[in-house]
């Protein structure tokens, strides 16, 4: 679970571990997105860092794996605030999309809500939006057409400069 | 030293394309001693230069100019602006190809007569037969390097046809093993031998697979008979009072209109842009677009019926690792109306990168359904389907009525709707496939709906009667005989195998009859 602490910036990690959430934990701290426990953060320029957190939250639920780091997601969005930076349609897109979904959540906002179930129930409704086409749509290419997340699936990526696979086990399948 | 025509010399055989059949026909006339330019629309890029990265590649390769789609097909809905998956560069689709090289089984040159009437068919028998076509197979065969002819020895089977060949021997298929390749299973003809690298579709960084961009060009250019002009994409058609053809209009590097006159034009474009041309070079004469008196062009368009299917399995495959078509089951691909469909298709495998999974397994999907397959990439085996699809006149190549390309050309617009003979084929193979991997252990398997068309065809199609078709059996046009029709467009219908040996093997008997025909000065 992602859990947001909104307001004072400089929040320590040791305060972020007392008030006894686990896991990854994102920060908003000023213009960024902070991740105190893996060590790393994304700023923001045009989108509001709250969004942006919602959004890489979304991105999670659009297409989970429970084994890939919050900061592929990150990655995968940040294309939303340089893409908003220059168009203000683009800022409207998401920044409304975003506002959208927190206040169909209720109370709490999107990030609120505890299990992907109620998430994903919330995105199903807005699935065929442009919002919501946008945000997939770019995801199939920024989340897996990132070279440093194959390995966690098992693919290995180029391999001529290794010479193939001749001698790399292209035929090593044993449990046939 | 390749050669270099001027634009006025109106000696030259203008070919459109460098790929299967453009690039071969070069070569061939160029080895005749017959003066060839070559326009293609892409670029040079040297098999050095290809890229082991699916996006990265994409984007250099790809033909990602805009088309629009229409019809019941899922492309139209996944992919709307991008029908076909195929290449614009010089060496064309042979560059991104599989390799896979079988030849057609005999009935399917006489589909008409086989099958008979079929509602919704626009059913023909080709005017060439199997007989006839051998010996054009078997230099295409010795040209490309196929493996199991000539006695080039088979490739050695990767994890993916293993486990393949496994379902395959548990279902009780006879004939499985790792294909008809056009790629070295051995060095010859100056190139190097596969290494199983994987990224076939890419471009083979070792030119182990054949692709004109290293094989017929260059042999074409030494001859100093053949010059290749990269980034020349064709807009026009031109023709005299007589009605033959005099040159063709074409954007060049810089985007400026140059004409380059000829004495014969052999369009080879695919039958996506070859249609296009002709219908886009329509003329006071001529007002429905060239060679079109029977209202053919564009029309019959095919793209095999295709699918794919992937399943995930306890332990790991790494189907990814050597050739993307490791091996193939040719048992299915019988005429056998007993099985509900006339034709039949073939299995192949087939590999595609994390990226281009996640983009083609199920297009739109998304939630845990979607993403738990993805998690189990590394235990993933695949096979394509390839199969005969009906032609519909319904399913053709218009131009678009109001879009236009950066050259002021209408863009292409595609329709499709799948023949009911297509969909219980797909399904019975998705049957089958499922059934063959259920039987070597999986525990999940999909059912993939097609990607962009990769085989284009049908376009222009070959006929013995001019009121059939556009071309004759040498593909010549019925209607003026100075201009030739050198791709796929050519195919009267498209038979279950890959088509790319049927494209060369037509290349090369076309070379044969062109040349003749000017010795003879009929054109």
């Amino acid at each position: 679970m992602v859990t947001i602490y909104d307001g004072k910036p400089g929040l320590s990690r040791r305060e972020l571990l007392k008030r006894g959430s686990i896991g990854a934990l994102l920060v908003i701290s000023g213009s960024a997105v902070i991740n105190p426990e893996q060590a790393w953060g994304l700023e923001t320029s045009t989108l509001k860092p709250e969004t942006m957190a919602t959004l890489i939250q979304v991105a999670r639920d659009i297409y989970p794996h429970d084994q890939v780091p919050d900061k592929y997601y990150a990655i995968a969005v940040k294309g939303h605030d340089e893409t908003a930076a220059k168009d203000p349609a683009h800022k409207e897109l998401i920044e409304k999309g975003i506002a959208e979904l927190d206040k169909k959540a209720g109370k709490g906002g999107y990030r609120g809500l505890g299990w992907e179930e109620q998430r994903v129930a919330l995105l199903t409704e807005i699935e065929k939006t442009p919002f919501f086409q946008t945000v997939r749509g770019g995801l199939v290419v920024s989340l897996y057409n990132q070279q440093e997340v194959w390995p966690i699936f098992g693919y290995e990526g180029e391999s001529y400069s290794k010479g193939g696979y001749i001698a790399r086990g292209f035929s090593d399948i044993e449990w046939l | 030293m390749a050669a270099s025509f001027d634009l006025k010399n109106d000696g030259v055989v203008v070919i459109i394309g460098s790929g299967a059949g453009g690039g071969t026909l070069g070569n061939e006339l160029a080895q005749k001693g017959v003066d060839v330019v070559i326009l293609e629309a892409g670029a040079r890029h040297e098999y050095e230069d290809f890229i082991n990265d699916e996006w990265g590649s994409f984007a250099q390769l790809a033909w990602t100019d805009k088309r629009t789609t229409s019809g019941d097909w899922r492309v139209a809905k996944d992919f709307p602006n991008l029908p076909a998956w195929i290449v614009k560069s010089v060496g064309g689709s042979t560059t991104h190809w599989a390799g896979a090289s079988l030849r057609f089984q005999e009935h399917e040159f006489k589909t008409a007569s086989t099958y008979g009437k079929l509602e919704g068919a626009n059913l023909l028998d080709w005017p060439v037969t199997l007989a006839e076509m051998e010996p054009y197979y078997a230099k295409a065969e010795a040209k490309m390097g196929v493996t199991g002819t000539n006695g080039w020895p088979r490739l050695p089977g990767n994890n993916n046809f293993k486990v393949l060949k496994a379902g395959a021997d548990k279902l009780g298929y006879k004939e499985c093993h790792t294909g008809n390749m056009a790629i070295n299973s051995v060095e010859r003809d100056d190139r190097n031998s596969c290494q199983q690298t994987g990224f076939c579709f890419q471009g083979c960084k070792w030119g182990a697979k054949w692709s004109t961009l290293y094989t017929e060009i260059p042999k074409g250019e030494a001859t100093g008979h053949l010059e290749v002009r990269p980034n020349s994409m064709v807009i026009k058609i031109n023709h005299d009072a007589s009605g033959k053809v005099t040159g063709v209009v074409y954007a060049d590097k810089d985007g400026k209109l140059q004409e380059q006159k000829a004495r014969i034009v052999a369009v080879a474009g695919n039958s996506i842009e070859s249609p296009r041309l002709l219908l886009n070079s329509q003329s006071a004469k001529f007002p429905h677009g060239l060679a079109n008196s029977s209202g053919q062009v564009g029309k019959n368009y095919m793209r095999h019926t295709t699918g794919s299917v992937y399943a995930i399995f306890d332990k790991p495959v790494h189907m990814y690792r050597g050739t993307t078509m490791a091996g193939i089951i040719r048992d299915e691909a019988r005429h056998d109306p007993s099985r509900g469909f006339v034709g039949g298709y073939e299995f192949e495998t087939l590999s595609l990168g994390l990226p281009f999974m996640a983009a083609f397994l199920n297009p739109g999907g998304w939630g845990r359904s979607f993403t738990t397959a993805l998690d189990h990439y590394d235990h993933m085996a695949g096979l394509w389907i390839v199969g005969e699809d009906m032609p519909r006149e319904e399913n053709r190549i218009t131009l678009h009525k109001d879009e236009k390309d950066a050259h002021g050309m209408p863009i292409a617009d595609v329709h499709f709707d799948d023949h009911p003979n297509d969909t219980a084929m797909r399904d019975h193979a998705y049957k089958q496939a499922t059934a063959l991997y259920d039987a070597v252990g999986a525990t999940r398997t999909f059912p993939t709906p097609p990607y962009p068309s990769t085989h284009n065809l049908g376009t222009n199609r070959m006929s013995e009667k001019a009121q059939d078709g556009v071309v004759n059996k040498h593909g010549q046009t019925h209607d003026i005989k100075n201009l030739f029709v050198s791709d796929g467009s050519q195919f009267t219908t498209g038979a279950a195998e890959n088509p790319t040996l049927t494209i060369v093997s037509l290349a090369i008997r076309q070379a044969e009859y062109i040349a003749s025909q000017m010795s003879a000065k009929t054109i």
